[in-house]
């Protein structure tokens, strides 16, 4: 089976407040710059995949994909899309992917609001009781975790602190400052046990990647090294959080990382990287023990240790996170892009000799998972 | 009435069992009929065998799971913020999202574990299940 690798990977140039750009324009901003990465043109692009309506992204572009994939379960699309334009590539439905995020999140533009269904599942069992965002939805299970294993609130304020290590030192980075607990515990209360520390910002901005074959990019003239899509997975659990299976592990995490550790033929020994969708602190609790990086209950002592932090021994959210450095909405596209710039040496927070990269996505709030395995050849 | 701007949910065919109860001031749930698990939310098919639903009456009791006490007030929750939106795992099994009602809205006072009774509320044209202290319900 042939090898796909991604020649591309670029954020828009922007990230933060952009209230001149569209989210179509924050999306195909990106596409420009990844594909002068790859040396590649929009008339070399065949194949498509974004959360942004797909036909129109290919209109906008002005492309003529003949693979199309708008796959849309929030913001772990993107990893869904890295696996999905892997199998394309290699049965010959594609050879040059493009899978782009732009997503006006913060200032609305060319961005429709969201109506939520109150004949859904979620609307008729959960929004009748004063959920009034992702903050009082997605961490809706966090105090049965903390719970289980005698957790109080000041064990979920390390997830931040520990990632304030990182985005301290990436220059993008939305919320810069190092932080100690007491800083987190001081800021506003958003949803106890949860303040405003402890929930990622909204912002705008874009990214994009260029995926080819691995014969296709020798013969390239690349600005980065190609990095190898080594492995991938992908699951479903339910609508939303009270429909958790078990609220303290979430299934879609661990199917679909353990899909990805077995189609890379790798150990969590061989991880050096490791990039842990984060809208809410809770989230890479469960994600350092749903992939088995630890045992249950042991996340948080994990991270107090400095394992997680720059110099430990498992550097996780290397950019800050999405709580941290930038979250638009669907978070998945600047993961994956963080992990990119780790692999090629470009990152802000450069990690030495990074190799083998996982990158676990969560999509809706405890919906949907995809995980890639990422390694520079 | 703050109240009436609250979330209402639309019911489907598949849950309209679970409503008509509620508005009946009585909690059921969906049961598959091949395997006598009940299950939660409802579904035209069982989850467990693909093969019919029943339905069956709940005791109305469970205990908290989980929670946030929410500072953001969602529509017609201004005046009673912060409050708790919860889980609570009924005695059956099944995990359903409520307030806790007649209890401060305060770690202090919500303790993982607690046990919690069924009462129900008006919103629109539907009744909402909502959890409070045992022996405080069916006041509404």
């Amino acid at each position: 089976m042939s090898d796909v690798v991604i020649v591309g990977a670029a954020e828009s140039e922007q990230l933060g407040v952009i209230p001149d750009q569209s989210a179509m324009t924050l999306a195909t901003g990106p596409v420009l710059a990844a594909l002068k990465q790859a040396g590649l043109s929009l008339a070399d692009v065949d194949g498509i995949a974004g959360t942004l309506p797909v036909i129109d992204l290919a209109f906008t572009l002005g492309i003529q994909p003949r693979w199309l994939d708008g796959t849309m379960v929030g913001g772990c699309s993107y990893m869904l899309h890295v696996r999905h334009a892997v199998a394309a590539i290699r049965s010959g439905m594609a050879s040059v992917v493009v899978i782009a995020h732009g997503e006006s999140g913060r200032s609305r533009v060319g961005a429709p609001g969201w109506v939520p269904d109150r004949s859904s599942m979620p609307g008729q069992f959960e929004l009748p009781y004063g959920g009034s965002g992702t903050f009082s939805r997605f961490t809706l299970p966090a105090m049965a975790y903390l719970d289980a294993y005698g957790l109080g609130e000041a064990d979920l304020a390390e997830v931040s602190v520990a990632q304030s290590r990182w985005a301290n030192r990436t220059p993008r980075a939305t919320r810069p400052d190092l932080l100690t607990v007491d800083d987190v515990l001081a800021s506003k209360l958003i949803a106890w046990p949860f303040h405003i520390l402890e929930c990622c910002p909204l912002n705008d901005g874009g990214g994009a990647l260029v995926l080819t074959s691995a014969e296709r990019a020798a013969d390239l003239d690349l600005a980065h090294a190609p990095i190898l899509v080594a492995g991938t997975g992908e699951a479903s659990e339910g609508p939303s959080a009270p429909f958790m299976e078990d609220l303290t592990s979430f299934r879609g995490f661990r199917q679909s990382a353990a899909e990805a550790f077995r189609t890379a033929g790798i150990s969590h020994a061989d991880v050096d990287h490791l990039m842990v969708y984060d809208a809410y602190a809770h989230v890479p609790l469960y994600g350092l023990e749903d992939l088995g990086f630890v045992g249950r209950g042991q996340a948080v002592d994990f991270i107090r240790s400095g394992a997680t932090s720059p110099g430990g021994t498992l550097p996780m959210n290397t950019n800050g996170g999405g709580l941290l450095y930038a979250h638009t909405g669907m978070y998945g596209m600047f993961a994956l892009q963080e992990a990119v710039r780790q692999l090629q040496g470009r990152a802000g927070a450069q990690v030495e000799n990074v190799r083998t990269s996982f990158v676990q996505g969560i999509g809706g709030m405890f919906g949907a998972a995809g995980a890639v395995v990422l390694q520079r050849q | 009435m703050s109240a009436a701007r609250k979330f209402a949910p639309v019911p489907t065919p598949e849950t309209l069992p679970f409503w008509e109860k509620a508005a009946q001031h009585e909690l059921w749930l969906p049961r598959c009929a091949d395997t006598g698990k009940v299950f939660f939310p409802p579904r035209a098919h069982s989850p467990f065998s693909g093969g019919a639903v029943d339905w069956v009456r709940a005791s109305g009791r469970g205990d908290l799971a989980s929670y946030v006490i929410n500072h953001r007030p969602a529509p017609g929750y201004e005046d009673e913020a912060p409050y708790a939106i919860a889980l609570v795992r009924l005695e059956e099994g099944p995990i359903l999202t409520s307030n806790i009602k007649g209890i401060p809205a305060d770690p202090a006072h919500l303790r993982i574990g607690m046990k919690l009774e069924v009462q129900f509320e008006a919103r629109g044209e539907v009744t909402v299940p909502q959890f409070g202290p045992v022996g405080k319900g069916e006041e509404a």
